[in-house]
């Protein structure tokens, strides 16, 4: 198994995925409609064009992605550090300011992932520019570098060399405005991917996982087979509907249960009152009234071509004389009710609707409320940890030490020698 | 270089290869048939199921206590039963164990490997075991002689035939449960060293594991390179449940604490909820300013918050039944690679490539 930080053969996975999606951040940063204003900045005493601010970063960060400051600035930093953007001032320190510091967006020729993996004789052709360019310009960790570099590839040297000269001939017959530019980003290109010692280097990655995920276990006919039994069997799992599992998640919190006791609408209104409401009014035989009204319900808030059905169904269990289900609404809203049946439209149930509300508004849901069923489910509700937090231990500043369950263990076993000592000094006795 | 093959070995080979393909053309169909079944019984989201739950309060949790001492990536946690213990595994090498409220080493052990990936805490307290590039998963028996040199209790248990990625304790001291970068998991016996049972359906790496968290479940959840999340019965060897739904590799599974469900963390920068009676994925908690991948998760106390360890430095906390972002945290300055709730629920512990573990509250 080889730690590799820098692969030999292309990105690795993880890898080419966060990048793809930073240099997603980068061209909408640069949308023409979309993305930021820039502006030329002023460096001592030229103008770079296409430019923009450590706050204007952070503020089309913010307004982007519905973020705060705070991960704004954590996000543009990432963003500096993985090179796509640049400091203008100060330029060696790859670090997002959230101020009127200029930066730059880095030109896609020396994204990390473009020119991956950076080659040594590429370095030291950099190198090598910087050392002829001005004398004493190498900073310490890069002349060491660069002599090591010298050993190492000591045959290609004349070449280094070569390359290095065109391309600083190259250079000078740019306008100098450019030409500073192009060194900063070449600059910070070699800053990310030869990061300083002592600096953090983003490349890191880690211990390398497989590319070629075949590699580790061999798709043959042995694994499709084991794969086709495993879905078979999973095929013939039974499965609960989406609405029972989610709904009776966990036990409802305190508040939730005290709020049925602020309204009786409240305590129709959630499905887990609902069904605790009907409970109850099964046990005092009342909970046609429930059933009655949820039926109604249904029927104005249903499908439009289920009217005539449901309200026949309606009539049928709780409305008929004789019906298993019947319900006991006054004379006069029943008869008004019967009449309007005969021409079945939504709302025709309203007044009998209303007037079992009311009856179970009056009668059954006070007694609910002093019922046991009632402070039982509110006694068993929960606080949520999350609101107690005064007596968290880590937020004492407590310093003692404690006994370590390995010493509690090894005392236990002294005592049971010594124990086992004085009962055979005792029987003898 | 192959010479070209005898017609016969050909027409075999093609044969073969035929098979091959059949075979997989088979298993694709049937996955794709049981990702039907479930999508049939999907009735409702959890966030619409949710809306009806109180939003929670805004809360703030900062760094309480940070843990100075490993000389490298700090890559593994886990808490001791006692809620204020702490193991601890690093890139250099070295075991530690803390007293988390004091933030005193209590004991050191230094692994003859780099990149210990994995350490646990026995339940008894008593123990821990861990392992990483040496293959094998081995338990330290912890002695309060401070002169004793812990290495030389050393038990080796778990043998692969690549990395150790994760390991945990069953219930007692006595069986430990492991995953590997060889593609399977195993159950051993720690006195013996004896393999009681093997996992295979991986089809690479195998990156996590999480033990169901009732005793009489028997059961546990794996996640790999292959963007699988599998649970296991640990009697039969069986995998009873896939889910493929991650776009990358799952780096992290956790159950939630009724064991009806578990989260996993991926290098797709999301987390995600899988509920095992509905049988499928029932959320996803992501963001598009969130880029990069979720080293590790693990459940508040109530299951009602996830917490997430990021590859960018941060910690994000989700509202799991809401799906909404509750809180994001800084502080660490490399990657977050482990992440654990105390067994108290009061406090959590995250270990980072910055060297250090920080409790947070």
């Amino acid at each position: 198994m080889t730690i590799n930080t820098l692969a030999e053969e292309g990105l690795r996975r993880e890898q080419m995925a966060c990048f793809r999606k930073m240099e997603k951040v980068i061209v909408a940063m640069q949308d023409p409609d979309m993305g930021m204003k820039m502006r030329n900045q002023r460096l001592l005493i030229t103008v770079i064009p296409h430019a923009m601010t450590g706050q204007d970063i952070i503020t089309w960060l913010i307004q982007k992605y519905h973020i705060y400051e705070e991960e704004a600035l954590h996000l543009g930093e990432m963003l500096v550090r993985y090179g796509y953007i640049y400091p203008l001032k100060e330029p060696r320190c790859l670090v997002l300011r959230p101020d009127e510091s200029p930066y730059r967006f880095q030109t896609p020729y020396f994204w990390t992932s473009t020119r991956w993996p950076a080659s040594e004789l590429d370095y030291a052709i950099y190198l090598a520019k910087k050392n002829i360019r001005k004398q004493g310009e190498l900073m310490e960790y890069e002349k060491e570098r660069y002599s090591l570099l010298h050993k190492r590839i000591n045959h290609t040297w004349d070449f280094v060399v070569m390359q290095a000269r065109e391309q600083l001939r190259a250079s000078k017959q740019r306008r100098k405005a450019d030409r500073i530019v192009l060194e900063c980003q070449e600059q910070a290109y070699w800053l990310i991917n030869r990061p300083p010692p002592g600096v953090q280097n983003m490349l890191d990655w880690g211990l390398e996982r497989p590319n070629n995920l075949s590699a580790r276990i061999p798709l043959n006919s042995d694994y499709y087979k084991s794969e086709i039994e495993t879905s078979r069997r999973a095929l013939g799992r039974n499965r609960v509907k989406s609405s029972v599992c989610l709904e009776g998640a966990p036990v409802p919190t305190r508040l939730r249960v005290e709020r049925w006791s602020f309204s009786f609408m409240e305590l129709l209104t959630d499905a887990m009152g609902r069904r605790e409401f009907m409970t109850y009014l099964e046990k005092e035989f009342s909970a046609e009234n429930l059933h009655f009204w949820q039926a109604c319900e249904e029927i104005k808030h249903g499908e439009s071509s289920k009217i005539v059905e449901k309200v026949e169904d309606v009539y049928k269990n709780f409305l008929a004389p004789g019906a298993a289900r019947w319900v006991n609404i006054d004379s006069k809203t029943m008869d008004k009710t019967l009449e309007g049946i005969k021409r079945p439209h939504r709302f025709v149930l309203d007044d009998a609707q209303m007037h079992i509300y009311f009856l179970m508004k009056k009668d059954s849901y006070p007694r609910y409320l002093k019922s046991d069923l009632y402070k039982n489910m509110l006694a068993k509700a929960v606080v949520p940890q999350e609101t107690k937090k005064s007596v968290f231990p880590f937020m004492r500043r407590q310093r003692h030490s404690s006994p370590s369950p390995a010493q509690a263990s090894a005392q236990a076993a002294e005592e049971d020698g010594r124990a086992g000592t004085n009962s055979a000094a005792g029987s003898q006795l | 270089m192959r010479s070209p093959p005898i017609p016969e070995m050909a027409t075999q080979e093609v044969q073969l290869n035929e098979t091959l393909a059949h075979l997989k053309t088979e298993s694709d169909t049937l996955k794709t048939k049981l990702e039907e079944e479930r999508a049939k019984l999907h009735d409702v989201e959890l966030h619409q199921v949710a809306e009806k739950v109180e939003a929670l309060g805004q809360f703030v949790m900062k760094t309480r206590r940070t843990l100075k001492g490993h000389g490298n990536k700090v890559l593994c946690m886990d808490w001791c039963k006692d809620k204020r213990r702490i193991v601890s595994s690093s890139q250099d090498g070295k075991v530690i164990v803390w007293d988390a409220f004091t933030t005193n080493k209590e004991h050191a052990v230094t692994m003859p490997c780099t990149w210990v990936m994995a350490c646990a805490y026995a339940p008894s307290g008593c123990a821990v075991a861990c392992g990483g590039l040496d293959n094998k998963c081995s338990v330290y028996p912890l002695s309060l002689d401070k002169n004793e040199n812990l290495a030389a209790k050393k038990k080796s248990v778990a043998m692969h035939t690549n990395y150790l990625s994760a390991c945990c304790f069953t219930n007692s001291d006595m069986q430990i449960l492991t995953s590997s970068g060889d593609g399977t998991c195993a159950l051993w016996d720690v006195e013996s060293g004896q393999l009681l049972q093997s996992f295979h359906g991986h089809a690479a790496d195998v990156l996590c594991l999480d033990l169901a968290p009732s005793e009489t479940a028997n059961t546990f959840v794996s996640g790999g390179c292959d963007k699988k999340a599998n649970v296991w019965d640990m009697r039969s060897g069986q995998c009873i449940q896939s889910f493929e739904t991650h776009e990358s590799d799952i780096n992290s599974v956790r159950y939630y604490p009724s064991g009806d469900a578990f989260a996993s963390g991926s290098d797709d920068a999301t987390c995600r909820l899988y509920d095992l009676r509905a049988d499928r994925e029932v959320a996803i908690y992501s963001k598009e300013s969130i880029i990069f991948g979720v080293s590790s998760v693990d459940f508040s106390l109530s299951g009602r918050l996830l917490f997430g360890g990021y590859n960018d430095y941060t910690i994000n906390v989700w509202d799991v039944l809401k799906g909404t972002r509750v809180s994001i945290l800084f502080g660490h300055e490399n990657r977050v690679s482990t992440l654990r709730v105390s067994p108290d629920g009061t406090a959590f512990c995250t270990g980072s490539w910055d060297h250090t573990l920080r409790i947070w509250a």
